[in-house]
């Protein structure tokens, strides 16, 4: 296999993963506000993804290093265009990430009502932006011959893209309901199963459409992609299935794998190319013609093969050594 | 404003935002860690309370740290797409690999350490810090090979066809002779920063206990004890990186001088070349420092910074000018002169003064005493401000000494803007950023302030806030499945 397309593959691994993890702890965050009855409630819905948020949030900054490092032209050309939108990103990443940490540090009610607000606007946004930005680059922006954007903002966010949008923030939404039925007890527990109940059918049908959409942008649908998108949309059918007979640690395995194979599906859509030229298929970017040289791909390689398994490794552990359920009970 | 001024705005300050909450995280992650290590090792209460005191401070900072880092990563495509396109293939692959190596170990192991408090075995919590520390200081590495890259490139090739510079020896890069000198003098800087936090919030306490016996908190005679010992430790720590950065930084001057003789020139707004070279402590001139009305200088020390001779030769702006003009053809090539030379010398009086403090917190306190003057109280503010100060001034000195070089000698600054991108749209971005940086900035202090002020947190009751004793983890998890855990939030 080719470097560039291993370091595509790989890439898209990261995205994966990137969705996967902190896709659910956007779920949560958006369940903060009104899924939960009270301050204690919340505070328990907070703690199920304290000790892990901030390692799965390390998986899109890892993708965009992992991505700069491999095919700077797609970094560069992509993060320029998605301008307005990566801000939007930012501000909602830098508000969340401190709502955590500092909602407990205050004295005042609304000290805690405030950044309550925050953790759920600074959910909202990233899990509706980047399924956005993510469905651009298989939507493709018009690129002249340098490869610079020379559009605006109205060719990032069209009907396909803002379905995109749709799909990771509806996905994070049951994926979180999941997590919680999975990591709580009590009413909280049984609440978070019939919501993912409730919420399994209407993410089924925009998933599927959205994804369908996918596939058939194509004029030679790519076969990857057709599978993944099944796996998808049977995957959130089988979450269905297992959550309503109380098997919620396979529920939440069904939804992982339903953001998984929905990212496959736009990566695998998207492969050869990294970002299409809407304006001239000549200015297309392609892993080919976008990514690094040999070298810098073989170096990368050989960090990659031991560090990314060994991160595996030691979150996974960590999510091990948390495994215990939480409840109202244990909150002080 | 064009495009270009913005987001060299945008950047700096963002940058130099990012680099108040850096140096207090490193630094700040080793003393408490070691800091339970004591604790591990001797049982004392007083090393516990500490370790939770600052490991409090400790959290407030990183993260702000954590947030304003992520800007960082996507401005490089966002802001300076052409600079990304023509170093990508070098420059990004220590960014990559600090995400890869240190990234998760800092964030997953630190997320471990907040909740792990008497849930899981006391050894394996205090690798978790001893594990985040060490991230930090892996990305402090990557992240400096990066940018002295862009001082000094090495191990690249330009390849003519594709416009771009190429890595031909990633252990080039790596061991970037300005990388070796950079990478102690900003860990020796950083460890002022944290030191003096220690040495001012102890000192802080000692003070107001000593003069006001009412508002030291009854029974718990312990607290003066401990603050007193944490204020050594700061003290020192505060010293021993004074000593640090001023032998690295005379290394620094050296490779400075040889590899960009330029910011050399420019830190002393030295127009003629001369041998030997005086050090100016101290200036008035003409605004662009081509001339000087009164000026107090130390007689060769410059030749002695920038070559280690009391007679050594140092080449002025001029001729370097005409040098360079030669070598890259019209242009001009000397940085803002104003600012590096002020920039320069106030970095140096900030880690002096800083050290001097430490030295006086050190006499004042000796065997058993405590100062009790309003005098002491205002050098504590003080101290953590100095070394914070001097940081931020070493890298407006760094990068604008750079200047107009974006990557030295291979890329002006003019030229690695996004093409793409208009000026109102970046308008929009440094202004939300600027307001919310202020915004944070603020909220830090302000937490920061708050969280210092009350004394040593209580532990006593084992269990409660995570206090169980070590080795009290382990057995005792089943039996109180429903007990309250150590939440952090
Ligand atoms: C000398 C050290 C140093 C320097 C020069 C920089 N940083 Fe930094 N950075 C750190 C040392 C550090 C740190 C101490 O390791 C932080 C602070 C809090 C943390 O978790 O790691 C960090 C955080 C941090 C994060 C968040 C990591 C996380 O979520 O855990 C990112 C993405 C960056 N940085 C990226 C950058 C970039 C792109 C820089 C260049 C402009 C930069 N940093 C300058
Ligand atoms: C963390 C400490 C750092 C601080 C405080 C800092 C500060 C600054 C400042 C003040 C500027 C603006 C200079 C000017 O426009 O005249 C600047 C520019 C820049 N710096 Fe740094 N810098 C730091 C680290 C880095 C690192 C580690 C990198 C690379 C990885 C870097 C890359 C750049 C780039 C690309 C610019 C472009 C804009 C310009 O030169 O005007 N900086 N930095
Ligand atoms: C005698 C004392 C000092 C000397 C001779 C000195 C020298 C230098 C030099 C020559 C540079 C520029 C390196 C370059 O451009 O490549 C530098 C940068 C810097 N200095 Fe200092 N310095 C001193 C004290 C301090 C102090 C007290 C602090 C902070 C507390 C500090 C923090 C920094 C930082 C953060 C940078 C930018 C990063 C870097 O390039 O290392 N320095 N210093």
């Amino acid at each position: 296999m080719e470097l560039s397309t291993l370091w595509f593959l790989l890439i898209a691994v990261l995205w994966i993963g990137y969705l996967a993890l902190e896709g659910f702890d956007f779920g949560v965050g958006i369940l903060t506000r009104r899924f939960a009855r009270d301050d204690t409630e919340r505070r328990v819905l907070i703690n199920t993804i304290g000790p892990v948020w901030d390692g799965n949030e390390v998986w899109v900054i890892t993708a965009v290093g992992a991505t700069f490092a491999a095919f700077p032209e797609w970094y560069a050309t992509a993060w320029s265009a998605y301008y307005l939108p990566l801000v939007l990103i930012l501000l909602a990443l830098i508000g969340r990430g401190l709502a955590f940490e500092y909602r407990a540090k205050g004295d005042t009610e609304t000290w805690r009502n405030r950044w309550d607000l925050v953790i759920f606007v600074g959910s909202v946004v990233p899990a509706f932006v980047w399924g956005v930005l993510l469905a651009a680059f298989v939507q493709g922006l018009p690129l002249d011959a340098g490869h610079d954007f020379v559009g605006d903002l109205g060719d990032i966010v069209t009907p396909y893209t803002l379905l995109g949008g749709v799909v990771t923030l509806s996905l994070s939404l049951l994926h979180g309901a999941h997590y919680i039925a999975l990591k709580t007890v009590g009413d909280i527990r049984i609440r978070a199963r019939r919501l993912a109940a409730r919420l399994a059918v209407p993410v089924a049908v925009v998933v599927a459409g959205f994804l369908l959409w996918t596939v058939l942008r194509d004029d030679t649908p790519s076969w990857p992609a057709a599978v993944a998108a099944l796996v998808a949309v049977a995957a959130i059918a089988a979450g269905a299935t297992v959550n309503a007979r109380d098997r919620e640690g396979w529920a939440f395995v069904a939804t992982f794998a339903a953001v998984a194979a929905t990212a496959a599906t736009l990566f695998a859509a998207l492969y050869p190319d990294v970002l299409p030229s809407t304006l001239d298929a000549a200015n297309d970017l392609t892993t080919a013609n976008a990514s690094s040289s040999d070298y810098t791909l073989t170096v990368m390689t050989w960090v990659a093969v031991p560090f990314v398994p060994a991160v595996l490794a030691y979150q996974s552990w960590v999510y091990w050594m948390f495994r215990k359920r939480i409840g109202v009970q244990h909150i002080p | 404003m064009d495009v270009l001024d913005l987001a060299r705005w945008q950047f700096g300050i963002t940058t130099v935002v990012h680099f108040f909450f850096v140096p207090f995280t490193i630094s700040m992650t080793f003393l408490v860690a070691i800091m339970q290590s004591v604790w591990m090792r001797t049982k004392s209460e007083r090393w516990l309370r500490l370790t939770k005191f600052f490991g409090k401070l400790l959290l407030i900072n990183l993260a702000v740290g954590v947030v304003t880092g992520l800007v960082q990563e996507f401005q490089f495509g966002m802001n300076w797409s052409d600079f990304s396109r023509f170093v990508g293939d070098v420059f990004g692959a220590p960014l990559a690999m600090e995400a890869l190596l240190a990234f998760y170990l800092e964030s997953v192991f630190v997320g471990v350490w907040i909740f792990g408090w008497g849930r899981i075995p006391p050894k394996i919590h205090l690798a978790t810090i001893w594990i985040t520390a060490c991230g930090t200081l892996l990305s402090a590495y990557f992240i400096l090979a990066a940018n002295s890259f862009m001082q000094h490139p090495v191990g690249y090739e330009i390849n003519e066809a594709a416009g771009r510079a190429e890595l031909t020896d990633i252990w080039a890069v790596l061991t970037n002779k300005v990388l070796l000198v950079t990478f102690p003098h900003t860990i020796f800087a950083a460890f002022m920063v944290g030191g003096g936090v220690i040495a001012a919030v102890a000192m802080w306490h000692l003070v107001k206990g000593a003069r006001d016996p009412e508002i030291a908190e009854p029974g718990q005679p312990s607290d003066a004890g401990a603050f007193r010992t944490a204020l050594r430790i700061g003290a020192v720590t505060v010293l021993i990186g004074g000593i640090g950065v001023a032998v690295s930084g005379d290394f620094q001057g050296k490779v400075m001088t040889e590899v960009q003789p330029m910011k050399m020139a420019a830190a002393e707004a030295l127009y003629e070349t001369q041998q030997p070279a005086p050090f100016s402590l101290f200036t008035i001139g003409t605004l662009d420092g081509s001339e000087a009305i009164y000026s107090i200088e130390v007689p060769r020390l410059l030749s002695f910074l920038a070559t280690g001779s009391f007679d050594g030769e140092v080449e002025g702006i001029n001729d370097l000018q005409a040098q360079y003009e030669e070598e890259f053809g019209p242009g001009d090539y000397s940085p803002n002169i104003p600012v590096t030379y002020w920039t320069f010398r106030m970095m140096i009086t900030m880690g002096g003064l800083a050290a001097l403090i430490a030295l006086w917190q050190l006499w004042a306190t000796r065997r058993g005493r405590v100062p009790t003057s309003r005098w002491a109280l205002r050098a504590a503010a003080v101290l953590p401000v100095l070394p914070l100060a001097g940081n931020s001034l070493g890298w407006i000195f760094t990068e604008m000494g750079r200047q107009p070089w974006l990557v030295f000698g291979l890329m002006p600054t003019a030229s690695g803007v996004s093409p793409s991108t208009t000026a109102r749209t970046v308008f929009i971005s440094l202004a939300a950023f600027t307001i919310l940086y202020a915004g944070l900035t603020w909220l830090w202090v302000h937490l920061l302030v708050k969280h210092a002020r009350p004394g040593l947190p209580d532990v006593a009751p084992p269990g409660e806030e995570g206090g169980a004793p070590p080795g009290a983890g382990r057995e005792a998890e089943d039996e109180d499945a429903d007990k309250p855990l150590s939440f952090a939030y």
